[in-house]
């Protein structure tokens, strides 16, 4: 397989929210606004790129019976790293993503492509492969996130552009459930086509 | 009193799912029979309550006196997964009939995020009762804990009897499969929503 098609297998065909619907506590607790979804993407995505990477390098030295133990491990390394770097740097988006961060460990997608894919490749397309499914994840997480703030507060990445008020509910739980269950059937339908 | 307020306001008010989006995977994945969305939601009373146990310990008498707090996700993770494991053997030895029945569910629940999620709640978060703010002790954290996840039962049978009855009907083909499970899942929250006045 060539290197740009692992990396674009994991944006459209195997999406992870869309198509593999994995991951779907962070989708919908972090989309309140288009930012907020942008940096669990790109905190998931670091996790995703570098645990891919680490799994492969060791995979072949660990016993098959205590291996997703290991792999957890590996990726409550990266975790922890990702918590201290945003609790310095971007402070305020450490608190609104909150208890989101230190459970990037149980999100499926990250345990997901150590099993089906870092286990059994190459360093090399094992990172790409964390960096595709990270873009993946990412543009899911800030389409959902655009379409909630839009809908709900009328402004797009912070900048108020409809006019009046707008409907509340689609930034409380409810209307995640609901705007992401739309968006699935505009993928199907797109895909489709 | 306050062990009510935290009996309602975390099985209705603050649902782990439908208001926190705690635990969505399996709440999706196995909520198309209720027999088996009874099993799971049995399977993560006793394991998150458990869980919760050990890790409020862990954090009280390791974590905050060696001043390593920042190994808490790491910790309590492998904690769960051991734990997980370990419920697995003992209750395979001591009660077959209950591994028959919570068995399967059991090695899902090491990944299910809503352990780990209370089991972090409990001991980072200040609640406040009759206007203190505090730290939960250790009766009020099990008590939280087992009402986490009395309402993942209480929202996952709910929703398994809504899907029984949705396969009945003819639902649009791209609607179907997750999306229209979505969108219940997301009425079923505004429903819940009606709670949030009573706390």
């Amino acid at each position: 397989m060539n290197k740009l098609s692992i990396i674009t297998k994991g944006i459209i065909k195997e999406n992870p929210i869309f198509v593999l619907v994995l991951g779907m506590c962070p989708t919908l607790g972090t989309t309140t606004s288009a930012f907020n979804g942008l940096g669990m993407g790109l905190a998931t995505t670091f996790v995703l790129m570098l645990s891919n990477l680490v799994i492969s390098l060791i995979a072949g030295f660990i016993p098959a019976k205590v291996r997703i133990p290991s792999f957890i491990v590996v990726i409550a390394v990266f975790v922890t790293m990702v918590q201290l770097i945003m609790q310095a740097y971007v402070p305020t988006l450490y608190e609104t993503l909150g208890l989101f961060i230190p459970l990037i460990v149980v999100n499926c997608i990250v345990l997901g492509r150590a099993e089906a894919f870092a286990s059994k490749n190459k360093p090399l397309d094992s990172f790409l492969d964390g960096l595709g499914a990270g873009i993946g994840f990412t543009l899911g997480l800030t389409v959902l996130g655009a379409v909630r703030e839009l809908l709900g507060s009328g402004a797009f990445f912070g900048w108020k552009i409809l006019p009046g008020d707008a409907m509340l509910v689609f930034i409380l739980a409810p209307g995640a459930f609901i705007a992401l269950g739309y968006l699935m059937v505009l993928f199907n339908k797109i895909k489709k086509a | 009193m306050e062990y009510i307020l935290i009996i309602i306001s975390a099985v209705f008010v603050n649902n782990i799912v439908l208001n926190q989006f705690l635990g969505v995977c399996p709440f999706l994945g196995v909520s198309n029979k209720i027999s088996t969305a009874a099993g799971m939601s049995a399977a993560v009373v006793f394991v998150m309550t458990l869980a919760t146990l050990i890790t409020y310990l862990i954090q009280n008498y390791v974590l905050d006196p060696l001043n390593i707090g920042f190994m808490q996700t790491v910790t309590f993770i492998l904690v769960i997964a051991s734990l997980v494991q370990m419920v697995e053997i003992i209750l395979k030895k001591i009660s077959p009939a209950l591994y028959q029945a919570l068995g399967i569910f059991l090695p899902l629940i090491t990944t299910n995020c809503a352990v780990l999620g209370v089991a972090i709640i409990v001991v980072t978060k200040e609640f406040t009762f009759s206007g203190t703010a505090a730290m939960l002790n250790l009766p009020q954290a099990l008590v939280y804990a087992a009402s986490m996840a009395l309402g993942f039962g209480l929202a996952l049978i709910i929703f398994a009897g809504l899907r029984e009855h949705m396969d009945l009907v003819g639902v649009p083909k791209p609607f179907r499969g997750v999306p229209i499970a979505l969108i219940t899942a997301g009425i079923l929250a505004l429903a819940f929503m009606g709670f949030s006045g009573i706390v």
